[in-house]
């Protein structure tokens, strides 16, 4: 679509951008000042240089919090993508069933997050949860509170269980945009099903599916309150992700130094995976 | 309103400074000569000045971090990397 | 004749839909269905939980509340600290909800309709926060606040959760708005309209589900939000959400009561979605399928 050029729409966008930058742009001019200082409180500061950066990026602490977090981002994209593609397939495409399905679907995205995690807390114990009791009653060893595998297992099936919803709907939305037309013609040339999938459905769902791989990635990459609720971190340090290493180095530890330095690390990586997506979407956009 | 929690320093003033004077330096840049001036580079999409500005900005933070964890403390070197680093990405990205 | 030719393309795709429904057999209820009791079964637990008592959680092992009972939910419903929790977050979510929509609908408007100095920048920076880490921004939030005298009230809690949804919003309604094609507004101008007259009797009743959309999604993510909420309140404004952590980390869990606070977070959401059930796949897809 041509745009006029017109300077004028900038008061437009104003109030966005004062809205925005009150809460963006002081807290992280904040964030680069603490990250050169020291301090023992009442808003005492000592210049401290670059100490805290050389800490962070060779602190064994931080290299496995950051392999864990990319672990983790990468086994829930494997299992949530494919899953999400599958389960749009099967829902309908009209009667009643629809908004039966997408509303149920949808019901794990609106729960706070740490009712997720109290959720799944509850659900994992082997005493009183169901989940937990029956693996028991089926001869496993699984306890998430001391195995760390375990508590692995149940942090990604709690992160599977709370937004494979959120693929399957967005592939959904991109099907729906399909013209029946397309079905139609491939029904005329005896396409196979998979041909189906493979020529017409899976194009159509490039697009959505770029908006899900980098939603779910960036989301999973600053995962906090729900491996927090379930797990706290542990056993020992084996589920603390990035996020909650930060919380508690920042509100925990109030060490504002090393935690600022932490976070200005941390959103560097995100600003250059965002810069990623921002780019591959918009140019896909052009594309079509 | 009480600000001293934000802590500011002379060098963090004078970042913050030359990033905002980056900026409306751009902002200038564009008025005289608007479009962006366009092209595409060696990435293979389009870019603007804006994009370039960005991407330079981006890849010296990280040059910088690469040069402590590797490197030393010495940032002065670090610096005039980025400072290549930008220039090529003005001349082919 | 437009008629016409609507009914026949609404009546195409149910042909089209058996001859497919046909194929790919009588089991394609089958997939969503195990999948959503999937989904719904550890919900179903947090319910069952809620309507048991505390001995029966920890004592028996039972599929259904064998002795049920509503003392959990009496608990929450005659405690002011318990249910004051739900008022809070309700009035900060809605707080936030409307200032959200309130910035986004003109910028958004100005992102789909003109190019101005630096737009793609600035709608890319709006997205960096969408996607920046709430835990970076937790301290210097808490004491942002503090220096303007704002912890624990209400519309702290819905400027700082303007951080990610205000940017969600405008790109959401943008995805919308660029639908509505620009003749419309060129009409309207023809015929005399002031632009906010315009803005607001024509254009936004065009794009009334796309408003909706926005909203239920700046509901659903203050909402849910956990770190920055309970950073920024103390006692007057605390969410539903942090006096339950706080409940459980107390001494002697109180299970019974736990699950049904959990239970009663559910609802609002269930109920917003069903609102826009309709157009809640496009919306997911951010407007722009």
């Amino acid at each position: 679509m041509n745009k006029t050029w017109n300077n004028k729409a900038w008061f437009m966008v104003l109030p966005v951008f004062l809205l925005v930058a009150i809460s963006a742009i002081i807290p992280l001019m904040t964030v680069v000042n603490y990250s050169v200082q020291d301090t023992f409180g009442n808003n005492e500061f000592f210049w401290n240089g670059t100490d805290w950066f050389v800490d962070t990026l060779t602190s064994e602490r931080f290299h496995a919090a950051l392999v864990r977090n990319l672990s983790f981002s990468l086994i829930i994209l494997a299992i949530e993508i494919p899953l999400g593609i599958g389960i749009s397939l099967t829902i309908p495409k009209k009667g009643w069933g629809v908004s039966v399905c997408l509303v149920l679907m949808a019901l794990p995205l609106l729960i706070p997050w740490n009712v997720v995690g109290t959720i799944w807390q509850v659900f994992g114990r082997v005493d009183i949860g169901l989940l937990g009791h029956t693996l028991a009653a089926l001869g496993l060893d699984y306890n998430y509170v001391q195995d760390p595998i375990d508590a692995w297992a149940t942090v990604v099936a709690m992160d599977v269980w709370h937004w494979t919803s959120l693929v399957a709907l967005l592939c959904y939305a991109g099907l729906s945009a399909i013209p029946d037309a397309y079905y139609q013609a491939a029904k005329i040339d005896g396409a196979s099903r998979w041909a189906v999938f493979r020529y017409i459905q899976l194009p159509k769902m490039k697009r959505v599916l770029t908006i899900a791989v980098l939603l779910r990635f960036m989301d999973s990459f600053m995962i906090y309150t729900e491996p927090f609720v379930v797990t706290g971190g542990g056993p020992g340090n084996s589920t603390t992700f990035l996020s909650i290493d930060l919380v508690k180095m920042a509100i925990g530890q109030f060490d504002l130094g090393p935690a600022a330095a932490m976070s200005i690390i941390y959103f560097l990586i995100i600003l250059l995976l965002s810069w990623i997506f921002y780019t591959v979407m918009t140019n896909s956009e052009g594309a079509n | 309103m009480d600000l001293s929690w934000m802590a500011w320093t002379w060098p963090t003033a004078i970042f913050f400074l030359t990033i905002l004077t980056m900026l409306i330096g751009m902002s200038v840049w564009e008025y005289f000569v608007p479009g962006g001036s366009p092209r595409v580079g060696v990435l293979r999409f389009e870019t603007t000045r804006g994009d370039r500005l960005f991407v330079s900005l981006l890849g010296s933070a990280f040059i910088h971090l690469g040069w402590l964890a590797f490197m030393g403390p010495n940032l002065w070197w670090a610096l005039a990397v980025s400072v290549v680093y930008a220039v090529l990405v003005f001349r082919y990205v | 004749m437009s008629a016409v030719a609507n009914t026949a393309r609404a009546e195409r795709p149910v042909t089209i839909g058996t001859v497919r429904s046909s194929n790919s057999g009588r089991l394609s209820w089958l997939v969503p269905t195990i999948y959503i009791v999937l989904l719904m079964l550890p919900i179903y637990w947090l319910v069952n939980m809620s309507f048991k008592t505390n001995t029966e959680i920890t004592g028996v092992f039972s599929l259904w509340p064998e002795a049920p009972t509503l003392r959990n939910y009496e608990v929450i419903f005659s405690d002011p600290s318990w249910y004051m929790g739900y008022v809070n977050s309700i009035i900060y979510v809605v707080l936030n909800t409307v200032i959200s929509i309130t910035a986004a609908l003109p910028a958004a408007y100005a992102f789909s309709r003109y190019r101005f100095l630096g737009d793609k920048h600035m709608f890319f920076w709006l997205l960096t926060n969408r996607m920046a880490p709430p835990a970076v921004f937790a301290l210097p939030f808490f004491q942002l606040y503090s220096s303007l005298g704002l912890i624990d009230t209400h519309i702290a809690v819905a400027i700082a959760h303007c951080l990610f949804n205000v940017p969600l919003a405008v790109w959401i309604l943008e995805g919308f708005i660029s639908g509505v094609p620009r003749e419309i507004d060129e009409t309207a101008y023809i015929d005399g309209y002031s632009f906010p007259k315009f803005f607001v009797k024509i254009f936004m009743p065009l794009i009334a589900s796309g408003i909706g959309v926005a909203a239920f999604f700046c509901f659903m993510f203050s909402w849910v939000e956990l770190l920055i909420a309970r950073t920024l309140t103390t006692t007057d404004a605390k969410p539903i959400t942090a006096i339950m952590t706080r409940t459980v980390s107390a001494a002697g869990m109180d299970w019974g009561v736990l699950a049904a606070a959990g239970a009663l977070t559910i609802i609002p959401g269930a109920l917003v979605i069903y609102f826009v059930r309709n157009y809640i796949a496009k919306g997911f897809a951010l407007g722009r399928v």
